[in-house]
């Protein structure tokens, strides 16, 4: 497998210098593992921090600026980042008013923020959590490690992101993540595997002709493993799979997400059959988000994630925002 | 580096066949000899967790150890509560994942139930490490036959006990044992729990790095290199 890099030990860093110098309104340091906005602190605002394993960009350092989060920890592939890593961005950020946590649940990820949560409170800042777990692929919680978080990640660290920048306290920042990840579910597959840097090659092997449906983000095999099917199929069964937990009663907030290797114009058509399904099921699509947003590093499929959108949670997804990896309004 | 380490216990440790018989020497000896095997084992643990898991903690265990390696071959701590808190700290600040937080609170926990004593008996070890062990399973919200890291560390810390703390290598072998139990068991934890059946028949990586820990302290104890006697052992 051809991969862009030097060599695998230095994927991680690599990437952070060239982040740097492409985005000098971020603040990147390669050795402490941290990318934060340039004006940070922020007077008067909430901070959001999120982090997690490398290898699904621009998720979660594409992410830093205005309108979302205020720094990002990246991991190494596929691991989730080491508390010193939040600490450290947790102390870059910090205007007085509290950070905010968000995670995806993973173990790891979930046991380093709490790590690093009780770290900085020592340290006498306040530190509010919000946990992402929307993959409904994942359903036998009790004998799982609970849902994955994938793509609604994305809606919280926007959303949330936006009523921070209206200066709003860390209980209401942290009430309306916890809104937006309770009100998010997704489905994702996958049409081959992901190779990460150390392995070299694919994570499983998918034969020709077949697709894995209900995949994760880290190269780990879906649930069920069946013949290819159509963007039209596939868009009828994600959808459903989604909807079957979701039951919108409002319109909804649609991302359709490429894995890494899927092209646009193969996301543009799923995306059509996407909205054919929620046209067929009368759910209103309110706003809609096509592109690679959360991805598995070289992986091909996609993810379909709803969130079900009242006024305010669709002017905040409205309201301006300024980062590498999303960026509307200004 | 271990070698001066391995001496200096050697002339430190006239007392002999005193009930504390195991000194800070002893479990920085430990921690190298676990550097060693989880350096040499990288690679399998790495395959075993592509099966089930997202084929890293070979790496991301190499990267803790050979920190923590680093570290003690500045400065030893005093007594073998503090190495082993110190050890503990160093893989949380430097693996990631499940396995760092996991993998220090059971050196950290293990660490401060020794206390500082400046040499601790057997037993007392054997007591302590069933505090760290148990100190995972609840960080981890996790219990034997969830096919992790657990499988491995509680067969081996019975078998320790049971001999009153004296034979380190009836623990590696339960260790063992364990880590390959888990082949049948279906994951309820951690990234394998996603796979539902499909994590069935394949050895959990966690497991597997937990008895190469223990399969260290026996060689710690015999004096001889993990790495070696583990390939020796391992078919």
């Amino acid at each position: 497998m051809r991969m862009l890099i030097n060599v695998p030990e230095s994927v991680v860093p690599d990437a952070l210098r060239g982040m740097a110098a492409a985005h000098p309104e971020l603040t990147v340091d390669v050795d402490k593992r941290v990318v934060v906005r340039r004006d940070a602190p922020v007077a008067g605002k909430v901070a959001l921090i999120s982090g997690g394993g490398s290898g699904h960009e621009p998720l979660h350092g594409g992410f830093v600026g205005p309108g979302m989060l205020d720094a990002a920890c990246p991991g190494e592939i596929f691991t989730s980042p080491v508390p010193d890593q939040m600490v450290a961005a947790a102390a870059a950020v910090d205007s007085g008013e509290g950070v905010l946590f968000i995670v995806k649940n993973y173990t790891g990820d979930v046991l380093n923020f709490d790590m690093a949560a009780e770290l900085a409170e020592d340290e006498g800042l306040r530190v509010g959590k919000v946990l992402v777990e929307d993959d409904v692929a994942v359903t036998d919680s009790t004998h799982t490690a609970g849902r994955r978080g994938t793509g609604a990640t994305l809606f919280v660290e926007k959303i949330a992101g936006a009523l921070a920048a209206e200066g709003a306290p860390l209980e209401r920042v942290e009430a309306i993540a916890r809104q937006v990840a309770d009100s998010a579910r997704s489905f994702g597959v996958a049409l081959s595997a992901c190779s990460t840097p150390a392995k070299g090659g694919p994570m499983f092997e998918l034969p020709p002709g077949e697709l894995e449906l209900g995949v994760g983000i880290h190269g780990e095999p879906g649930r069920e493993r069946r013949a290819m099917m159509t963007a039209g199929e596939i868009a009828d069964f994600a959808v459903d799979a989604v909807l079957e937990d979701l039951r919108p009663e409002e319109p909804v907030l649609a991302l359709v997400n490429g894995m890494g290797s899927t092209p646009l114009l193969e996301l543009y058509g799923f995306c059509g059959e996407v909205h054919r399904v929620l046209a067929e099921r009368r759910i209103p699509v309110a706003r809609t988000l096509v592109g690679n947003y959360v991805t598995s590093l070289d992986m091909a499929g996609a993810s379909v994630t709803l969130c079900r959108a009242d006024e305010e949670l669709l002017r905040l997804w409205d309201a301006p925002v300024r980062t590498p990896g999303l960026r509307w309004g200004v | 580096m271990s070698g001066k380490v391995t001496n200096d216990a050697g002339g430190s440790g006239e007392g002999g066949e005193g009930a504390q018989e195991l000194d800070a020497a002893f479990f920085a000896r430990w921690m190298t000899t676990a550097a060693d095997a989880v350096s040499h084992e990288a690679d399998r643990l790495t395959e075993l967790d592509s099966a089930i898991g997202d084929a890293d903690h070979g790496g991301n265990m190499r990267r803790g150890f050979e920190a923590v390696r680093e570290e003690l071959g500045e400065d030893v701590p005093g007594t073998p509560g503090a190495v082993l808190m110190t050890a503990g700290r160093k893989l949380v600040s430097t693996v990631g994942g499940a396995s760092g937080p996991l993998y220090g609170t059971l050196l950290r926990r293990t660490g401060k139930a020794l206390g500082t004593g400046e040499r601790v008996g057997r037993e007392e070890l054997a007591a302590a490490l069933r505090t760290g062990i148990d100190a995972v399973a609840q960080l981890g919200g996790a219990a034997v036959g969830d096919k992790t890291m657990l499988d491995a560390l509680y067969p081996a810390v019975e078998a320790l006990a049971d001999s009153g703390g004296k034979d380190f290598e009836a623990a590696r072998a339960a260790a063992e044992r364990g880590a390959e139990e888990t082949v049948p068991l279906q994951a309820r934890k951690g990234r394998a729990s996603y796979l539902g059946e499909r994590s069935i028949g394949h050895q959990d990586p966690g497991a597997t790095s937990a008895a190469l820990l223990v399969a260290a302290l026996a060689a710690a104890d015999a004096g001889q290199d993990a790495a070696t006697s583990d390939s020796g052992g391992s078919e």
